[in-house]
C-alpha cells in the first residue's frame, strides 16, 4: 500500500508543478494514460488474491479519482493565469478622450430657439403661426396699415428700397411683420389668432439696431376680443417666456398708425446686477407696442370695423432673446462667430415644450 | 419735449407732487423720458462773506470769513478778484459735488491755510460762462437759505416723448390740458388781447396759388411793430430756454422759440426794413437759390413753398426764416408771421432739404389753425412788451379753416373695444376737458373735435381719449375665449420642415447661423443672383446691396471670418429664405450649409485615433439627404444626379431630383474659383435643400403603418465584383443589380471600389454584396445561381462592364 502512497504524492508533487496546460496533460498521460503509472497498477489487479484485491482496488480508484480531480483543479488554475496574463497585457489608458458625438456638438441658433418657445406658448392659447414674404409691396408694408403716404410715421420706418421695376414700382424690405396681417385677413374668415414671426428690415446700425432683426407680429380678429383680453394675452406670454411666477406690466397710452387706441407695454425688472431679472425689482424696460386694429387696416383686410374687432402686437424677438438669455450686443446675433454660437446656441435635442419646460 | 415744473405752473394750478405729474404723465400717453430734478443744487446755500484779509503766503489770494447762516462762520481761501466782506453769494461746504468743474469739494489747505469750502462763480454753477470772479447778489439777500432755490437752478426739467399723433402736446399749455383731465390740477386760462394798434400794417401779404394747391397755405397772418429795440430776453425766458438746450439770442428770436414751446405756435420774426416791396406765398421755381439762417445755401423747386418779397426768397414756408431778413441788435421795425401750412408738404421740404427745424416739427404734425390769429396777436404782445414799439393792424390773407367734424359716438363703443364700463357722465366730463364739444346725453353723443386736434378721426379715437384718461390700469385682464380641450396642430408642412431640417443639421454636428439677407453684389452674381429686382436702392454698405439668391455665400464667407480668427474647421448651417425675384413666390425657403477643413460628421480636427480627413463631396450629399428624410422624403426614391450648379466644383457636385424639372438639393464641392472670388480657402462642401419643393405628403385615411413582414427563412448574402468604364455610375450598376429580380432581392449595396493599373486606364472595380431574402422556401444552389446570373447579365447589359475574375 506504501507504493501507492508514494505514487499519489509523486503524480500530484507534478501536477502541482506543471506550469501550463501542455505539462499538465503530459502528467494525466504518465499518470492516467493507457500505459500511464496508475493504469499499470490496476492491471496488475488482475494477479492479486481477492483479499488483496479487495484491499488495492478501492485505493487505485481512489488514487485515479484524486489524481482526475487535481488534475481539473490545476488545469483551471492555469486557464485562469493564461487569460489573467492575457488581460494585463492588454490594458489600455482608459482617460484618454472619445470623440463628441454631433448631437452634442451642433447648435440652434437662439433666435430659432425662442422662435419655438414663442410657438409652443401661442399654440397652447389657441394661435397658429402664419408668415409672409420679405420683399413687400408699398401697400401691404404702409398704405394697407393705415400709414398714408407722406406720414411722419413712415419716417420712423428707416425704409430699405429695392430699385424701381420698369412700371416705376419700387418694392421694400418690410419693416415690420404687420403686412401679414393684411395678407391674412385676405386669405381667412374671423376669428383669426395668428403670430407672425419674420425678419425686418431697417436701415439702421448701432450695438441696438441692426439692419435685420426679427419681429413677431400678433394678430386676433373676431367679434369680442378687446383691450382686456389684449392684457391678459401678453402677461400670459411674459410670464410663460420669461419662466416667472408673476410679471407686473404696464400698459401706456401711445401711437401707432395700425393700432386704435394703441398701447406700449413696459415690464417690470431689476436691472441692478448684471443679468434682467423680471418679475421683480423697481426698473420699467420698454418691450413691446400693440393696440386695438384699427378700422382702416380692419377694412383694408376686408372686414366691417363695427362688424369684427380685434387686436395686435408687435414685439422684438432678438431682444426678448437678449432679455431672457443675456446676449450683450444684437450685431454678433448674424455675424456667426463659431465661438458664440456654442455659447449661446442651444441643444438640437433641447426641444421647448410646455410639458417639459421652455428651456432646460 | 422739453419744458420745466414752473413753466407748466405757468399753465396749471395743481398741488400735485412732481413724482404724481411724473407717473400721470406717463400713463396718459405723455412718455416721461427723464427727469432732471436738479438734486446737485440743493447743497448750494446763500452766505454772507464777512471778513476778507489778504492770504500771508499769496498776493492773489484771500481768506474770508463766510457765514452761510448758521452764526458758525467758516474760514474759506478764495482767488477771485471780487472777494471782499459783505459781499453775499452762492457757497458750497467740504462734501459738495460742484457741477461747474465736475469736483467734489473736501477740507482744503492753500498755502498753509485751511480752506472749507468754496464761494461759486456762474460757471462752477452752470449759470454761464461767468468767470471773472463769485457770484454777487444783492445786499438785502437773505442768507442761510438755498441758493438754488432763490436762482430759480432748483426748477425740474422735464424730456417727454410725444408721439406722432400728439402736436396739440408739443407745447407746454398742451400738457397743462392733459393734466387737468387727468385730474392733475386746473389749467390757467391764457388771456390774449388783441394789441392796440395805431396804422395800417405797411406790408401786404399775397397767396399765389393755383386752386388745387390753396391748402398748401390755408392762411397767412402779419403784423408791423415799428421802433422796436432788440437785446437780450429777460433773465427768467433765458433760463427756461437754456433748461430745455435752446441757446437765447436775442429777445425777438427768443420770443418765437419760447411760443413754440409755451403754446405748440412756431412764429416768425423778419428784420421789416430788410423786406422789400410786400410779400408773397408761392412754390419755389426750380433752381431757385435761398440762404437760410444756418447760413447755408439751399437750391428750392416747385414742390417746396416760400415766402418772397421783392429780393427774392425771405423765408422756407414753415421750416426756416431766412439770413437776409433775420432780425439782428440792430432791428427797429419787425413783421411778426403767423400761418398755416400743409403738413406733408411741410414733411417733405424738411425732408428734401434735410432741415429739421422745431417748426418743421409742429407744422408736419399740425398745428392748431384756430389759434392761429391768437398767436399772432400773442406774439406782438411779447415784442412789444420785451422790446418795446407800436403795432400796426394786423394782416391775414386766406382764411382760417374752422373745424367741422363731429363724430357720432356710441358710449358703448368704450366697452366693445377696451371691456371697462366707463360711466358715461364720466366719458362725458374727460371729453370735456379735453377740449371736445359734447352734445346729447343719450346712448349716442356728438362728439365736436377740437382744433388742436386732428389726429381724432372716428370713434375709436375717442375710445382711446376716454380710456388713456380714465386709466389703462384700470382695465383687468380678461383670458381669451378657450378654443377646444386640446391644441390643434398649428404649423403648416414648411414650417414643419424648417424645424426639422434645422434640428436634424444641429443634430449632425452643425452650428445654425443666421447670416445676412442682402451681400455684396458681386457675392451674389457669383450664384445666380444681381438681378435688378433684387437690388436695394438704398443699401446701408456696398457690402449689403443684394438680396441673396443663395444661402451659401453668405455661409462660406462666415467660415472665412471664423478662419480669420483661428477656427478652420466648422460645420454651419442656415435654414431661411433667398430671394430669386421681388414677388412673394420668388422667396425660397432654403436648408444649406458647408463644411470646411476637417468639419466632418464623427468630428473635426486631429485626433488620437482617427487622422482629420478633409471634407468632401460625400459629406455634403449626407447632409441634404438627412434633410430630406427628417423633412419626411423617402431618399431611397430620388434620383442622384452627377453635376450641379456652377459654383460647384464641375467634377464632385450632384444634385437629388425627382425628375429633371423638379430639383431638391443640390451639393458638392466648392469652385476653387468660387472660393477664390469669396476670399475664402477651401476645402469647403455645401449644399442647398430647397424646401418648398419637397412634395406635401399624401393625406393618409389612418396613421397606421404597413404591415411588418418577416420572414423566417434566413438570408444569403452573395458578393460580386464587376470592371466597369470609369464614366459608368455607381447608381446605374446598382440599380441594375437590384432589378435583376425584384423578388428576392432586398438590398445591394457597394463595398469595395477600386482603380488602377492592373485593371486598365480609364476601368473601374465595382464590388457589391447582393442579399437574397428568400420568403417562401429555403433557395436552392440552383435558386442561387440562376439569380447570381440574372444580375450579372442585367448588370452587363446595363453598364456595359464584366464580371471581375
Amino acid at each position: 500500500m506504501n507504493d501507492i502512497v508514494t505514487l499519489e504524492n509523486s503524480i500530484l508533487a507534478e501536477i502541482d508543478t506543471a506550469k501550463d496546460e501542455a505539462a499538465l496533460e503530459s502528467v494525466r498521460v504518465t499518470s492516467l494514460g493507457k500505459k500511464g503509472s496508475i493504469s499499470e497498477k490496476m492491471k496488475t489487479l488482475g494477479g492479486m488474491t481477492p483479499e488483496e484485491r479487495q484491499k488495492t482496488g478501492p485505493a487505485l480508484n481512489g488514487l485515479k479519482a484524486t489524481v482526475t480531480e487535481a488534475i481539473a483543479t490545476r488545469k483551471d488554475v492555469l486557464k485562469r493565469e493564461a487569460i489573467s496574463a492575457r488581460l494585463e497585457h492588454e490594458t489600455i489608458d482608459v482617460t484618454l478622450p472619445v470623440r463628441q458625438s454631433p448631437s452634442e456638438a451642433g447648435r440652434i441658433h437662439p433666435i430659432s430657439q425662442v422662435v419655438d418657445e414663442i410657438t409652443a406658448i401661442f399654440a397652447d392659447m389657441g394661435f397658429s403661426i402664419a408668415e409672409g414674404p420679405d420683399i413687400e409691396t408699398d401697400y401691404y408694408n404702409f398704405v394697407a396699415l393705415n400709414f398714408p403716404d407722406g406720414h411722419p410715421a413712415r419716417e420712423m420706418h428707416d425704409t430699405f428700397f429695392l430699385e424701381s421695376d420698369e412700371n416705376g414700382e419700387r418694392k421694400l424690405l418690410r419693416t415690420h411683420t404687420s403686412p401679414v396681417q393684411i395678407r391674412t385677413m385676405e386669405a381667412q374668415e374671423p376669428p383669426i389668432r395668428i403670430v407672425i414671426p419674420g425678419k425686418t428690415y431697417r436701415c439702421d446700425s448701432d450695438a441696438t439696431h441692426s439692419p435685420m432683426f426679427h419681429q413677431m407680429e400678433g394678430l386676433v380678429v373676431d367679434k369680442t376680443s378687446n383691450v382686456a383680453n389684449l392684457k391678459w394675452v401678453l402677461e400670459e406670454f411674459c410670464k410663460s417666456f420669461f419662466e416667472v411666477d408673476q410679471v407686473k406690466m404696464r400698459f401706456r397710452p401711445s401711437f401707432f398708425p395700425f393700432t386704435e387706441p394703441s398701447l406700449e407695454v413696459d415690464i417690470q425688472c431689476d436691472r441692478s446686477g448684471n443679468e434682467v431679472r423680471f418679475g421683480e425689482g423697481n426698473d420699467w424696460m420698454e418691450i413691446l407696442g400693440c393696440g386695438m386694429v384699427h378700422p382702416n387696416v380692419l377694412r383694408s383686410g376686408g372686414f366691417d370695423p363695427d362688424e369684427y374687432q380685434g387686436f395686435a402686437w408687435g414685439i422684438g424677438i432678438d431682444r426678448i432673446a437678449m432679455l431672457k438669455y443675456g446676449m450683450p450686443d444684437l450685431r454678433a446675433f448674424f455675424d456667426a462667430d463659431v465661438r458664440w454660437m456654442k455659447h449661446y446656441g442651444f441643444r438640437p435635442l433641447d426641444m421647448p415644450t410646455l410639458f417639459g419646460g421652455l428651456s432646460s | 419735449m422739453k419744458f420745466t415744473l414752473s413753466w407748466l405752473k405757468d399753465h396749471l394750478e395743481t398741488d400735485a407732487t412732481l413724482d404724481e405729474i411724473v407717473e400721470t404723465l406717463t400713463l396718459i400717453g405723455l412718455e416721461v423720458e427723464s427727469i432732471d430734478d436738479k438734486a446737485e443744487f440743493a447743497p448750494f446755500t446763500i452766505a454772507k462773506v464777512l471778513t476778507a484779509e489778504k492770504h500771508p503766503d499769496a498776493d492773489k489770494l484771500r481768506v474770508l470769513s463766510v457765514d452761510a447762516g448758521d452764526g458758525k462762520p467758516v474760514q474759506v481761501v478764495c482767488g477771485a478778484p471780487n472777494a471782499k466782506a459783505g459781499l453775499i453769494g452762492a457757497f458750497a461746504s467740504p462734501g459738495t459735488y460742484v457741477p461747474g468743474i465736475d469736483l467734489k469739494l473736501s477740507v482744503g489747505n492753500i498755502r498753509g491755510v485751511e480752506s472749507h469750502g468754496m464761494m461759486c462763480s456762474e460757471r462752477e454753477l452752470k449759470m454761464s460762462d461767468e468767470h471773472d470772479g463769485i457770484i454777487e447778489l444783492p445786499k438785502d439777500t437773505p442768507i442761510g437759505g438755498s441758493f438754488a432755490a432763490y436762482a430759480g437752478l432748483d426748477d425740474p426739467v422735464f424730456e417727454i416723448g410725444i408721439t406722432p399723433n400728439r402736436p396739440d402736446a408739443l407745447g407746454v399749455a398742451g400738457i397743462a390740458r392733459d393734466l387737468e383731465a387727468a385730474g392733475m390740477g386746473k389749467v390757467k386760462k391764457l388771456s390774449i388781447a388783441e394789441p392796440k394798434s395805431g396804422f395800417p400794417c405797411p406790408v401786404d401779404v399775397k397767396l399765389d396759388f393755383d386752386a388745387e394747391q390753396e391748402n398748401l397755405c390755408p392762411a397767412f397772418g402779419l403784423q408791423y411793430v415799428k421802433g422796436v429795440k432788440n437785446g437780450p430776453s429777460p433773465k427768467w425766458m433765458q433760463q427756461r430756454l437754456l433748461a430745455i438746450g435752446l441757446r437765447p439770442i436775442s429777445a425777438l428770436v427768443d420770443i418765437t422759440n419760447y411760443v413754440t414751446y409755451d403754446l405748440g405756435r412756431p412764429l416768425h420774426v423778419f428784420d421789416a426794413d430788410k423786406v422789400k416791396g410786400d410779400l408773397v406765398v408761392r412754390r419755389g421755381k426750380d433752381g431757385e437759390k435761398f440762404l437760410a439762417l444756418d447760413g447755408k445755401e439751399y437750391t428750392l423747386g416747385p414742390q417746396i413753398c416760400v415766402i418772397a418779397d421783392d429780393n427774392g426768397v425771405e423765408s422756407l414756408a414753415g421750416v426756416m426764416g431766412g439770413e437776409l431778413s433775420g432780425c439782428s441788435d440792430d432791428t427797429v421795425n419787425v413783421l411778426v408771421e403767423s400761418a398755416l401750412w400743409h403738413p406733408l408738404n411741410i414733411a417733405r421740404t424738411g425732408r428734401d432739404l434735410g432741415i429739421n427745424t422745431d417748426a418743421r416739427y409742429r407744422f408736419e404734425r399740425g398745428v392748431d389753425p384756430s389759434f392761429t390769429k391768437s398767436g399772432l396777436d400773442h406774439g406782438t404782445n411779447l415784442v412789444i412788451e420785451l422790446c418795446g414799439g407800436e403795432a400796426s393792424a394786423s394782416v391775414i390773407a386766406g382764411e382760417i379753416p374752422k373745424p367741422d367734424l363731429i363724430i357720432e359716438f356710441p358710449i358703448s363703443e368704450v366697452q366693445r373695444l377696451t371691456g371697462i364700463e366707463v360711466p358715461s357722465e364720466e366719458c362725458i366730463k374727460i371729453l370735456q376737458r379735453l377740449g371736445f364739444g359734447v352734445s346729447g346725453t343719450g346712448d349716442v353723443l356728438n362728439v365736436a373735435v377740437s382744433s388742436w386736434r386732428p389726429d381724432v378721426f372716428g370713434k375709436p379715437d375717442l375710445v382711446e381719449e376716454i380710456m388713456r384718461i380714465y386709466g389703462v390700469n384700470k382695465i383687468e385682464p380678461q383670458p381669451l375665449s378657450s378654443h377646444g380641450a386640446v391644441g390643434a396642430k398649428i404649423l403648416t408642412t414648411g414650417q414643419v420642415r424648417n424645424r426639422a431640417a434645422k434640428r436634424s443639421l444641429a443634430a449632425r454636428g452643425m452650428l445654425e447661423a443666421i447670416t445676412w439677407s442682402f451681400i455684396p453684389e458681386n457675392h451674389a452674381k457669383l450664384f445666380g443672383g444681381g438681378l435688378q429686382a433684387t437690388k436695394l436702392a438704398n443699401p446701408i454698405s456696398v457690402e449689403m446691396s443684394d438680396m441673396r439668391p443663395s444661402l451659401l455665400p453668405g455661409l462660406i464667407s462666415a467660415a472665412g471670418r471664423n478662419s480669420d480668427r483661428g477656427y478652420n474647421d466648422v460645420a454651419l448651417f442656415e435654414v431661411s429664405g433667398i430671394y430669386l425675384g421681388d414677388k412673394p413666390e420668388d422667396q425660397k425657403r432654403i436648408a444649406g450649409g458647408i463644411r470646411r477643413g476637417s468639419a466632418k460628421l464623427s468630428g473635426s480636427g486631429r485626433d488620437w485615433q482617427t487622422p482629420a480627413p478633409e471634407v468632401g463631396v460625400f459629406d455634403a450629399k449626407a447632409d441634404a439627404l438627412s434633410v430630406l428624410e427628417a423633412c419626411g422624403m423617402d431618399t431611397s426614391k430620388v434620383q442622384i444626379m452627377a453635376g450641379g450648379p456652377d459654383w460647384y466644383h464641375p467634377g464632385r457636385c450632384g444634385r437629388i431630383q425627382l425628375g429633371p424639372k423638379n430639383v431638391l438639393a443640390t451639393f458638392g464641392e466648392l469652385h476653387p474659383l468660387t472660393l477664390e472670388a469669396l476670399d475664402v480657402s477651401g476645402p469647403i462642401c455645401g449644399f442647398e435643400v430647397v424646401l418648398d419643393a419637397i412634395p406635401e405628403p399624401r393625406k393618409k385615411a389612418t396613421k397606421t403603418k404597413t404591415p411588418l413582414e418577416l420572414s423566417d427563412l434566413q438570408a444569403v448574402r452573395r458578393d460580386f465584383a464587376f470592371v466597369v468604364d470609369q464614366s459608368v455610375d455607381a447608381a446605374t450598376l446598382t440599380r441594375a443589380a437590384a432589378g435583376a429580380e425584384k423578388v428576392l432581392i432586398s438590398n445591394v449595396s457597394i463595398f469595395d471600389l477600386f482603380e488602377g493599373a492592373s485593371i486598365g486606364e480609364d476601368k473601374k472595380s465595382i464590388a457589391i454584396e447582393v442579399t437574397l431574402q428568400p420568403k417562401e422556401k429555403t433557395l436552392t444552389d440552383e435558386d442561387i445561381a440562376a439569380v447570381s446570373n440574372k444580375i450579372v447579365d442585367n448588370v452587363m447589359k446595363s453598364t456595359g462592364g464584366v464580371l471581375r475574375g
